[in-house]
């Protein structure tokens, strides 16, 4: 957005830094925390029709709930035998999106990466959200999820435990680590910034919420360095999660024995796959909020560059599993491995194979230029193709595989119901109403984060403070 | 959809083709239409309609006793009581079996009726009985649910105004005394003795009464055939189980009429190899549209059912029958004429040729001639005096109802015979009765035949009555209800009677009185003889008496000059035959052979005609035929005869009940009452409209897979194996250890595909002993059916003349059950004895069962399928198996129920499980004894016998599931001198 022109001061694009020049300590401190302590009655008119939005989309979200707990999962248009559709393309769908956050706080902090710094609160924020998002749907595509509970390994009069050998009970552990472990790097990188925040508000209640939420923080150096050890042992801990979820939830369909599901390479695909999307909805929604919100200075072009070659890296991962399978369905010699690729490409759903090669590896191979990975519109087009073209990745793997197996008698349709899109868009509304409330009253970049950064990027005069910031 | 398109699309293996749709690019199946019938599923629930039935939950308080019903409990109990006397061998939570009997077409069917404390909830074939041997069908099998249906006439009505049974003997009496030669009484065919006794009777009483029996479906022209080549009224029987050659011209014996049952498993015998009896006999069949025993044929020909004629000609003049000359065939049919004729002279006495009820009665006497020059008289060809009184067929119909337009008819009482819905179109019914003074109806609904009638009498259900029959070779059997008649029904004897002014005669009194003047015994004697015809379900010594015959009427050519244009042809449904059941959601919803559709019928027409008439499965035509027309949805048939439009009867009913109300057109009203079966010169027009329809196979091709999934082979390649044949399948291993299933039970199954004919009857037997709920039309097109065991078919060959493969499929029971690995609550588990068992408490409903069965056999239940509401339907229920409710996986479990049962008798009597004790429900109605079950750990037991054969195969073997459940390969039996291609 090299020309775009602002009402208020004119903005200039930073293509080579991860920050703007003149970035102080005290502009990241005011320019971030402005946003959340600004007066809840003077909230800007742009925040609230996207939050009186979202909302109307979680209405239908819970309308489509509580239709599919009192009629039955039949209204959706799953049958036998595609006895999976929408709900579990979604699950994978939103759980693919929760990766890129844990990947940037936890990987990319071990690997001493300083563009996570501006980025990394928000994508982790989505990534909770979006794994909430993600996680309601295996409880809810049970025919009777009032008995969902039976997933967890509790001591029952009835001396039933789970099945472990099923890769679903699998997910259930996966996800809730992933989710808990999420929620607690996010809230402990929080703590500096939540304090922060107590000291500026001015609002008694502000201030309230703040300090109970900084749990007594006070920036002493025994705080910092305590701060220290725990981000690195939660980094530590989180960044074998970021591959094992996704491995495991690519088990579900590597362990069945389905032509499609039935493919060790599975694992890897997967992750790099949510990677590609996690890192494209970050893209999705850091353009929008950075030029609302005007943290031009904070967000740079440099960070979008560095993100466009993550996704264009681990895309290229996926477009070789692609050619994977399509190699593996020859050289196994079944019929039925082969009649799946046949099928992809000639099959009544067909469209939708070739919609995933445009979106997923086609149209992402813009990316190799650096002036379009540095043009906003491009990119943002680009990144809503991925976010596409996985949803399409996953219905490929789930609908093409189970509507047509084995026995050609019980091959069938699928065809999705009013109930099965209400499930999907008002999840939206659940995912935006979250994210909306984080950007308005957490502070979506980690303040003090960034001021380590400009600490250590701008040339140092005399008063020199004590090292030992976190982060870097 | 020409030839080349069909090429493209085979991939490897036979030529196969995907199904008719795939090829025609075509999305009608989307298609929404405007007509939607509401499922039965939907309707029960709906609490206020149902409200209004009469409760019933204190009939399972009601017991049953070997010499009758004692009970008729028609309110509701609030109290629970134990039994203060315990009635004889009554022991809760035991099931008791009672012999009886149940009419079909005008024969009887002996059966044995399960009843759980007074509720008869299935019924089975009296392995005593010549008719059924054990077997039975979907129609005997479905019949209970009709007993239970709420939708039956609950009440007498006067002039449509409730009334009481007494009212209404007495105004019949008073109106058969006052109509005295006007009398006429309509029914439908019964061989009841007690019940020709009674109209005896009534006759003599007022001379000149008569009695019709109409059947729209009847076997009339074979009788009229033998009559006219014997001499006199004969009744034909033959066997099957001595026939090395059959010749089927147009007749599906293996599942049409009251022998079918008998002919089925008779011919089936034949079809079997073992070991000891490595032969199999020959079919051919020549027929204008798939039939279940065309699809047997080894040599199957499609003509136009004008045509089969001309064939019938040409096999008379090969065999030597004499005053007949051969037509001239075309070489398809001369090449078919020559094979059949030449198998037939050489076997001469071990063959049969038969026709089928929808072929002239010339041809009947004809194609008897045959079976005389081939000297099959006496051997395969066996007759008997007739069983059941003469019936008169459309004639008497017709007969009837010009003497009502001449106002001779003061007072018709018609029972269960349907005229409105059923006479042919160019009768008028309807403004024949109303010339009539009084018409009385009696029949378990009120159907389009009660409208306007002075009375309406509720009617019995067989269940519920006192009556006898003969079965097809003379048997006679004692049709003892299982329980009080739900809503005092009357039977049509009990009305005859009362006709004849005996008010107050019981049906168990009439019928015990009659079998007491014919057995001729008194007091004791006949109290015991009673007693043991009850119990066993027949009565001793009453097998018709074999006689010769001979031909002596002369017999001519039949075939007629070949018309243009095209031709319809009548058939009666598959599962709801005539259309007296069209209320039940049973045989709704059971597939049809070949097309595999539900709750329709349709205008079948041949690839070839689809494309000259230009339309598509789907489509709505009209169809007008001598000026009278319908409008249906067309859906293309491989294999059916070129220019020739197939229409079921059964269907379009509009006073059936909730269930069969607006289902299909009905095609009775086309039908002329001199074409009754097939009639030259239909109009066909195509609409604009299209119809959605609901089949539960959409894909008819193996895809190549055929090794996998049906192999065949010709008996002569299975005897003499070409050593290098193909390559041998490697042995699959797995990486785990295997489990020790070498102890105890092993329960297996064994399918014999040279026996199925994929008649259905193991599909409504699962659904009547497993509780499977009906889910309506809309449901099944979602794909959502919930049949535990289906007939897969395949088509393979040619679109014109295809080999038609049909194969039973339920859960396969893996050893490596690729279900239960991934289920998360262990909700489907493995038990020592080898059964995938299906524990439905503690199903969360994940599906991933579902997705990781290859066979897809899984059913589950997307919505409350099951009626929990309606009183009646709740009694039907089989108080052994789980009822299950919404978001729950269900399957075939071998029938666990019964295998329980036996174990518990076998545990308290300290023995083991004997070969035969324990016998699947699907086993049980098997008319051809395709199935056998058993313990596959005894090595003396018949499944594993079967399972050591070589012809054995397991479908999808390279997966290594180790399906418990085998198949025998299909084996043809070609004529090596035959040329056409066929196979």
């Amino acid at each position: 957005m090299q020309s775009s022109k602002q009402l208020k001061p004119p903005v200039t694009e930073t293509y080579d830094s991860l920050l703007a020049p003149g970035q102080s300590l005290e502009s990241v401190t005011t320019k971030i925390s402005d946003i959340v302590l600004f007066p809840i009655l003077k909230t800007p008119t742009g925040w609230l029709l996207g939050f009186i939005g979202a909302g109307l989309l979680l209405m239908l979200y819970l309308y489509s709930l509580a239709t599919l707990f009192t009629v039955g999962i039949g209204i959706w248009g799953i049958n036998i035998p595609v006895a999976w559709g929408f709900d579990i393309i979604n699950f994978v769908w939103w759980i693919g999106i929760g990766h890129a956050g844990t990947l940037i706080s936890a990987i990319l902090l071990l690997f001493r990466q300083d563009w996570r710094t501006s980025i990394n609160r928000a994508a982790e924020a989505m990534t909770i959200f979006a794994v909430a998002c993600a996680g309601i749907y295996p409880l809810i595509h049970t025919g009777r999820p009032w008995l969902d509970y039976w997933f967890l390994p509790y001591p029952s009069t009835t001396g039933m435990w789970p099945q472990f050998r099923s890769p679903l009970e699998w997910d259930v552990f996966a996800i809730s680590t992933y989710a808990t472990v999420s929620v607690l790097f996010w809230f402990v990188g929080l703590v500096p910034d939540l304090a922060t925040l107590r000291d500026r508000s001015t609002s008694r209640i502000a201030k309230a919420l703040y300090g109970l939420f900084s749990l007594g923080w006070r920036g002493a150096a025994k705080h910092w360095q305590r701060y220290e050890v725990a981000s690195l042992l939660l980094a530590g801990l989180s960044t074998p999660l970021v591959l094992s979820v996704h491995s495991i939830i690519s088990f579900d369909f590597s362990v069945a024995q389905l032509p499609g599901w039935h493919v060790t390479v599975f694992p890897p695909y997967f992750v790099a796959g949510a990677v590609y999307c996690g890192f494209a909805m970050v893209i999705v929604l850091m353009i929008p909020i950075r030029r609302v919100f005007g943290l031009q200075g904070l967000i740079t072009m440099k960070h979008f560059d560095v993100m466009s070659k993550v996704m264009l890296a681990s895309g290229m991962i996926v477009t070789y599993g692609y050619f994977g399978e399509i190699f593996y369905s020859w050289y196994s010699s079944s019929i039925y491995e082969y009649y799946l690729i046949v099928n992809r490409f000639t099959g009544p759903y067909a469209w939708s194979y070739w919609a995933l090669i445009l979106f997923n590896v086609l149209i992402p191979q813009v990316l190799w230029s650096k002036k379009l990975r540095q043009n906003l519109p491009v990119l943002f087009f680009v990144s809503m193709a991925i976010n596409v073209g996985m949803w399409f990745e996953r219905w490929v793997i789930i609908v093409l595989s189970l509507h047509r197996d084995f026995l050609p008698s019980s091959w069938a349709s699928y065809t999705p119901t009013f109930y099965d899109w209400s499930t999907y868009i008002g999840s939206f509304g659940l995912f935006f109403v979250l994210f909306l409330l984080f950007i308005r009253f957490i502070p979506m970049i980690a303040i003090f984060e960034v001021r380590d950064l400009v600490h250590k990027t701008t040339p140092h005069t005399a008063e020199h403070e004590e090292s030992g910031h976190a982060g870097a | 959809m020409s030839k080349e398109t069909l090429d493209n699309q085979s991939t490897s293996g036979r030529g196969y083709w995907r199904s008719l749709d795939d090829l025609a690019q075509s999305s009608e199946f989307q298609a929404r239409l405007e007509r939607e019938f509401p499922s039965e599923a939907a309707e029960l629930r709906d609490p206020v309609t149902r409200r209004s039935f009469i409760k019933l939950m204190g009939a399972s308080m009601a017991l049953s006793t070997l010499a009758g019903c004692q009970f008729a409990i028609k309110q509701p109990q609030e109290v629970i009581v134990p039994y203060i006397r315990q009635p004889e061998e009554v022991i809760p939570g035991r099931p008791l079996y009672y012999a009886t009997s149940m009419n079909v077409q005008g024969y009887g069917i002996g059966l044995l009726a399960e009843s759980h404390e007074g509720r008869p909830t299935k019924v089975e074939g009296n392995p005593d009985h010549a008719a059924s041997l054990g077997s039975s069908d979907a129609w005997i099998q479905a019949s209970v649910l009709t007993m239970y249906d709420p939708d039956r006439s609950q009440q007498v009505l006067k002039a449509g105004v409730a009334a009481t049974w007494a009212d209404a003997s007495t105004a019949l009496a008073a109106a058969a005394a006052s109509a005295g030669a006007g009398i006429r009484i309509l029914s439908e065919p019964n061989a009841s003795p007690t019940l020709a006794a009674a109209i005896t009777a009534l006759t003599t009483k007022y001379a000149g009464a008569k009695w019709i029996q109409y059947d729209p479906i009847s076997n009339d022209n074979a009788i009229d055939g033998a009559a006219a080549a014997l001499g006199a009224a004969t009744n034909v029987v033959y066997a099957f189980n001595q026939a090395e050659v059959v010749v089927a011209l147009d007749s599906d014996f293996t599942h049409s009429g009251p022998t079918a049952i008998r002919y089925s498993r008779d011919f089936s015998a034949k079809r079997r190899i073992t070991s000891a009896k490595p032969t199999m006999s020959r079919l051919y069949a020549a027929e204008p549209t798939p039939s279940h025993t065309g699809t047997m044929a080894d040599h199957r020909i499609a003509v136009r059912a004008a045509d089969v004629a001309a064939l019938t000609d040409a096999i008379a003049a090969g065999v030597g029958v004499s005053g007949i000359t051969a037509p001239t065939l075309d070489a398809k049919a001369s090449a078919w004429v020559t094979a059949a004729v030449s198998d037939l002279k050489a076997n001469a006495g071990k063959s049969i040729v038969i026709t089928g009820e929808t072929q002239s009665a010339a041809q009947h006497a004809l194609v008897l001639a045959i079976n005389n020059a081939l000297g099959n008289f006496g051997k395969t060809v066996t007759f008997t005096a007739p069983v059941a009184p003469a019936t008169t067929g459309n004639a008497g119909l017709k007969a009837l109802v010009d003497e009502m337009n001449a106002g001779a008819v003061s007072l018709l009482v018609i029972s269960d015979a349907n005229i409105i819905y059923n006479a042919p179109g160019d009768i008028d019914v309807k403004s024949a009765l109303a010339k009539v003074a009084t018409v009385i109806h009696h029949g378990i609904y009120a159907d389009e035949s009660s409208e306007g009638a002075a009375w309406h009498i509720n009617g019995a259900h067989y269940l519920e009555s006192w009556s006898d029959s003969r079965a097809f070779d003379g048997t006679a059997a004692i049709q003892q209800p299982l329980i009080a008649p739900l809503y005092d029904g009357k039977t049509l004897i009990e009305v005859v009677a009362a006709l004849s002014g005996q008010t107050n005669s019981t049906g168990h009194d009439m019928v015990k009185a009659y079998w007491k003047s014919v057995l001729s015994t008194d007091g004791y004697a006949f109290d015991k003889e009673w007693q043991i015809s009850l119990h066993d379900g027949l009565i001793k010594n009453t097998v018709a008496v074999a006689t010769t015959a001979s031909l002596t009427g002369a017999v001519t050519a039949t075939a007629t000059a070949a018309s243009e244009g095209l031709e319809i042809v009548f058939r009666a449904d598959s599962s709801l035959r005539d259309g007296s059941a069209a209320n039940n959601g049973w045989l709704q919803e059971v597939p049809k052979p070949i097309t595999k559709l539900v709750w329709d019928n349709t205008a079948q027409v041949s690839p070839a005609t689809a494309k000259t008439l230009g339309v598509a499965s789907g489509d709505v035509v009209s169809l007008t035929f001598q000026g009278r027309s319908v409008k249906a949805p067309v859906w293309i048939v491989p294999g059916q005869a070129d220019n020739t439009v197939v229409v079921h009867l059964g269907f379009g009913r509009t006073k059936a009940g909730k269930v069969g109300d607006g289902v299909g057109f009905n095609a009775y009203t086309l039908r002329g009452s001199d074409n009754l079966w097939h009639g030259a010169g239909l109009e066909v027009t195509k609409t604009t409209e299209t119809y959605k329809l609901a089949t539960t196979q959409e894909h008819t091709s193996m895809e190549g897979r055929d090794e996998d999934i049906y192999p065949t082979k010709t008996l002569a390649d299975f005897l003499h194996p070409v050593a290098h044949e193909g390559h041998k399948k490697h042995e699959v291993i797995s990486l785990f250890p295997e489990y020790d299933y070498s102890k105890g039970y092993q329960w297996g199954m064994q399918i014999d595909l040279n026996a199925c004919n994929g008649c259905n009857a193991c599909v409504v037997a699962c659904q009547a002993e497993n509780n499977i709920p009906v889910v309506g039309k809309e449901q099944v097109f979602l794909g959502r059916e919930m049949h535990w065991i289906r007939i897969d078919t395949y088509f393979s060959g040619d679109a014109e003349s295809p080999s038609v493969y049909q194969i039973p499929v339920a859960c396969m029971q893996c050893e490596h059950a690729p279900c239960e690995i991934v289920c998360p609550v262990a909700a489907t588990v493995h038990d020592d004895e080898g059964l995938n068992v299906m524990v439905y408490n503690r199903c969360v409903g994940t599906k991933y069962c579902s997705n990781n069965c290859p066979y897809k056999v899984r059913r589950f239940n997307f919505f409350q399928y099951v009626d929990e509401e309606t009183p009646s339907l709740k009694l039907q229920r089989n108080p052994d198996v789980t009822v299950r409710v919404r978001g729950v996986m269900e399957k075939c479990n071998y029938c666990v129920q019964r295998i329980n049962e036996a174990r518990i008798d076998a545990d308290r009597e300290d023995r083991q499980i004997a070969d035969g004790q324990v016998v699947s429900a699907c086993q049980q109605a098997c008319p051809s004894q395709a199935i056998v079950f058993g313990n596959i750990n005894d090595a003396a037991s018949r499944v594993s016998q079967l399972k050591a054969l070589e012809s054995k195969f397991t479908m999808l073997d390279p997966l290594n599931t180790k399906p418990r459940t085998s198949y025998m390969i299909k084996l043809s039996n070609p004529n090596p001198e035959f040329s056409g291609k066929t196979e």
